[in-house]
């Protein structure tokens, strides 16, 4: 049953689907970009959604770019435009493309199989005769014809060509002139062979929009690289893994702009590439401990490796910042494609009684600002903080507001000792619960002879000290739960939206699924189903979360996995009633559409009506 | 094991440039066996620190697991320390450093937590220079789990059992030479005049540190056809290079022949003054020192001392080019670029 219309008839101004298939390495990436980029100048919502290989070369890529008036997030599941640029695929290409839909090829082998569809539209551009001869290298000829397709399909949607000239020109720098006109001279060939050839624009096209004033077209791997920055973050240690390595990448870069001292060109932080996970945890731990904000990206291989230190500065109370970018498992599974698996991984990463803080961004503007929150959050609290993302934000490019920051915001280092204060105090115990929050003082080395103490993974009680007695170690360890229980109402609170109607039904969901929610909600809607939605930001869990499973006959639980872990860990760690928590699943590794959301929904709805039917009946 | 807590009695106790006792150095009760090599190393670590004049509190102490690692509570108890998880030492020391790189960093470590769990941060440590003075307690054996194996120990050393070892061992030394180590030495937990002096230098390193140190333990590995019990240790000793410390301040009073002695100086002024046995070591020369371990070894020799010095590789925190402030004290104004930054470089993702 697809609820969701596949079909491209008619004119559909602003709200289409291109999909360009190319083969890995041949540099088609900043051709989409710019295709993207356009849309977005022009004033229309664009989401950007890369499918790639675990490869270098040679392997098929697709990249899908959505232009949604509304300004959804998520993709549709229909391909309107596709764009097929690598023969291997073609059969697929031609097979995914909606009813009525467009087919673009490259036409200087003529492919009549593609004609086999008489509900698609095939458009022949003989890009790589045009290309070849115009352009000598090999290389340029492929970059090229990259080109042309950009120019191909700007004539067919009516892109704006000046605004391609404005990014073109942006791309190499006005000083590399040579570049910009090659460039622009690919693109016009591609233009002008369609414009002759073919009626255009096409019924799905782009008008200009003023939707895209504030707003960004940016990857969460960048947008939490600049939160690590502006949280004062001076270490991060790493072990390259896809795809958490863009994060770090962005950071070192923001750091040789921002950090180095012009004078003495000195390093306001290290970055240090590690042997291992074992080894980038364990630094990012002894960086902590010695009081600086520090952190660590990396995915679901990664903090399998990690979980030993993990459960070290857990129980020894040193703050570390963990970025998941999650990817399909187990093992090394699909490295380059989403999921939303580590969720139970994380909350109690480490063997022995550990539970973690978790913070959830659902996109790049929530990567920046929790990326802030989990050093505040890991320094208070003395603790390792997880900010888990997946794939798809880390590495799609998401048009979301500017970000923003307050030149008054100072970092909150937590209860540190200096050496005034310990000068007053007369003994220097490192797990005294002082305050009665839980959280107890610490001390830097070097400070003070008075603020000494020892860091041990071993038995230890609250001043410090080996012990191997129950009692002495159990109020340690109860302290720790207390610390937990304190970080519930500081971590971000579940965003509510309620339905237009009362209704008897929720759905929650957390980070990435938020885009296919949203809009299912919005589809379910129109068709008089209407649904409550709490998105999950944090774990320790709200009070609101417990709330909002017993307020609703039933709770649709929407995520990226197989086993339902966030619906496991609200039945884990909530009173709510699992009776009520419905899994609505999506684990194929490929950034999901709304559709799995409406026809679960639908069908799990038609199934209680069903149940109840019977059970009237009886 | 030691169970009566030392009297503090310090009216006659000698005191150091900062008026501090070898008490001040030293840490809580050893809990390890009675003659156990680890208390001998301890001791010489109180000793060295209370030599330099440092205060207390300027060195870090960092271990993983095992016997060995137990004993940095055993002395510098107005230090900071950290007793890390098996074999990872390094890696936060690694992070230590590069938050503060002006702190003396001492790690103890075994040959079960260095050279086969924690083989890999090892090596790494040693390629990256950190600057730490980096501790093997060495006796060929694990201890705390009875008496299996390490992988220091030597081809055909018997366990107590009177099983030899099957296995070639890794030796740190030769390891931390291959691999780029700056300041690479051996010793004996049973030679405190040579370990004393060598613990000063390695600590007054700017770099990695490795010593070392041959620590049999008594109750696992102190038999006869063990390669690391303190008998066959004794027989077998070679002292290759006789190592003098001497601080900044002070004049070089021992009496040396002219050309017999090499002189070091290290970054903070002071001197290590090497007075080779042997003329056929060098240590400048990788490939010599090497050499002449093999040399020496195949006569079941344990060659110590100062083996390796280079005083002109940048330590870690150099080749990232860290600012002398440490990046723990850099106030908030100097991370962060602004608001207006924020806003200007977001043109780029428009």
């Amino acid at each position: 049953m697809n609820v969701v219309s596949e079909t491209a008839a008619g004119t559909r101004v602003n709200d289409f689907v291109i999909k360009i298939a190319t083969v890995n390495g041949t540099g088609s990436a900043s051709a989409n970009t710019l295709l993207m980029k356009t849309v977005f100048r022009m004033g229309v919502p664009v989401v950007g959604k890369n499918l790639f290989p675990s490869n270098i070369q040679g392997l098929p890529t697709w990249y899908e770019i959505r232009i949604t008036k509304d300004g959804y997030q998520a993709r549709t599941g229909a391909v309107d435009l596709a764009v097929a640029m690598n023969a291997d695929t073609y059969d697929q290409d031609l097979e995914k493309t909606s009813p009525g839909g467009y087919l673009i090829y490259d036409s200087s082998w003529p492919r009549p199989e593609l004609l086999s569809r008489e509900d698609v539209n095939v458009i022949g551009v003989p890009l790589a005769s045009m290309i070849n001869e115009r352009f000598d290298t090999a290389r340029t000829r492929v970059l090229m014809k990259n080109m042309a397709y950009v120019g191909a399909v700007a004539a067919l949607i009516e892109l704006d060509m000046d605004v391609i000239h404005g990014l073109v020109t942006e791309t190499f720098g006005e000083s590399k002139k040579h570049l910009i006109d090659a460039n622009m001279e690919a693109i016009d060939l591609g233009f002008r062979y369609v414009q002759e050839n073919y009626a255009c624009p096409l019924p799905i096209r782009v008008e200009q929009m003023d939707k895209t004033d504030g707003y960004i077209m940016m990857d969460g791997n960048t947008a939490a690289a600049l939160g690590c920055l502006y949280a004062g973050a001076t270490f991060g240690a790493w072990y390259p893994i896809t795809p958490s390595t863009s994060l770090m990448d962005a950071f070192k870069a923001f750091c040789e702009r921002y950090r180095v001292d012009a004078e003495t060109g000195e390093h306001n932080y290290c970055i240090i590439q590690a042997e291992d996970e074992l080894a980038s945890i364990g630094m990012v731990i002894g960086a902590g401990w010695n009081g600086a904000r520090a952190f660590t990206p990396t995915s679901g291989p990664g903090i399998s490796l990690m979980s030993e230190f993990i459960g070290f500065a857990y129980y020894g109370e040193v703050p570390a910042v963990i970025f998941n970018v999650q990817r399909t498992g187990p093992s090394t599974g699909l490295p380059t494609r989403t999921q939303q698996s580590d969720i139970l991984l994380c909350a109690y990463a480490s063997h022995g009684d550990t539970k973690h803080i978790l913070l959830f961004p659902a996109d790049p503007e929530e990567c920046f600002e929790m990326a802030v929150e989990a050093f505040e959050l890991a320094e208070w609290f003395q603790t390792p903080v997880f900010v888990i993302s997946d794939i798809d934000i880390g590495m799609n490019d998401w048009m979301v507001p500017k970000l923003k920051w307050d030149d008054d915001w100072k970092p909150n280092r937590g209860k540190i000792l200096d050496t005034e204060q310990l000068e007053k105090i007369d003994k220097f115990y490192r797990y005294l619960d002082v305050d009665g929050d839980g959280v107890p003082y610490r001390t830097l080395p070097g400070v003070h002879p008075k603020g000494a103490y020892f860091t041990r993974g071993s038995g230890h009680d609250k001043y410090g000290l080996y012990t191997e007695n129950s009692d002495k170690y159990q109020d340690v360890l109860d302290r720790i739960a207390m610390k937990f229980e304190g970080a519930r109402a500081r971590v971000p609170a579940p965003v509510i939206r309620k339905a237009a109607k009362k209704t008897r039904w929720g759905v929650i969901s957390v980070g990435s699924s938020h885009g296919p929610v949203i809009e299912a909600v919005d589809r379910l809607a129109a068709e008089d189903i209407h649904l409550d939605y709490l998105r999950v930001r944090g774990f320790p869990f709200h009070d609101e979360i417990e709330k909002f499973v017993a307020a609703h006959d039933a709770v649709f639980v929407v995520e990226q996995n197989r086993d339902g872990q966030l619906k496991s860990l609200i039945v884990n760690e909530t009173n709510a009633d699992k009776a009520k928590l419905k899994p609505i699943l999506w684990y194929s590794g490929k950034v999901p559409d709304c559709r799995f959301v409406v026809n679960g929904i639908k069908t799990q709805l038609g199934e209680e009506k069903m149940s109840r039917g019977k059970a009237q009946g009886s | 094991m030691t169970s009566i807590a030392k009297p503090r009695i310090e009216k006659h106790l000698l005191r150091n440039k900062l008026g501090l006792t070898l008490r001040d150095y030293e840490g809580g009760m050893s809990t390890l066996c009675a003659g156990c090599g680890h208390d001998s190393v301890t001791a010489a670590l109180v000793r060295a620190f209370y030599e330099l004049d440092l205060e207390p509190h300027t060195a870090a102490k960092v271990s993983g697991i095992g016997c060995s690692s137990k004993t940095t509570a055993y002395f510098l108890g107005q230090s900071h320390g950290v007793n890390a998880v098996h074999g990872r030492m390094p890696s936060i020391a690694t992070g230590a450093a590069a938050a503060n790189g002006n702190l003396h960093y001492v790690g103890v470590s075994g040959d079960g937590d260095s050279l086969s769990i924690g083989l890999g941060q090892f090596c790494h440590a040693i390629r990256r220079n950190l600057n730490m003075l980096y501790v093997v307690e060495n006796n060929g054996v694990y201890g705390l789990t009875k008496g299996q194996f390490s992988a220091a120990a030597d081809y055909g050393s018997k366990s107590k059992r009177g099983e030899p070892n099957p296995h070639t061992p890794i030796d740190p030394v030769k390891l931390a030479l291959t691999l780029g180590a700056t300041f690479v030495a051996r010793s004996f937990s049973g030679d405190k005049e040579q370990l004393v002096p060598l613990i000063k230098a390695a600590v007054m390193h700017k770099g990695f540190a490795l010593i070392d140190v041959i620590s049999p333990c008594v109750t696992f590995n102190d038999h006869a056809g063990s390669t690391k019990s303190y008998a066959h240790t004794y027989e077998y000793y070679h002292r290759a290079v006789h190592t003098d410390y001497i601080q900044p301040s002070e004049e070089i009073k021992a009496e040396y022949k002219k050309g017999e002695v090499m002189e070091v100086e290290l970054h903070d002024g002071s001197v290590i003054a090497l007075k080779k046995v042997d003329d056929d070591l060098n240590p400048r020369d990788r490939g010599e020192v090497l050499a002449y371990l093999s040399h020496h070894e195949a006569q079941s020799e344990v060659v110590t001392g100062l083996l390796y010095i280079d005083e002109e590789k940048q330590d870690m925190n150099a080749r990232n080019k860290l600012p002398p402030a440490p990046l723990n004290t850099l106030p908030y104004e100097r991370l962060s670029p602004g608001a207006a930054t924020l806003a200007d470089l977001q043109k780029a993702y428009c």
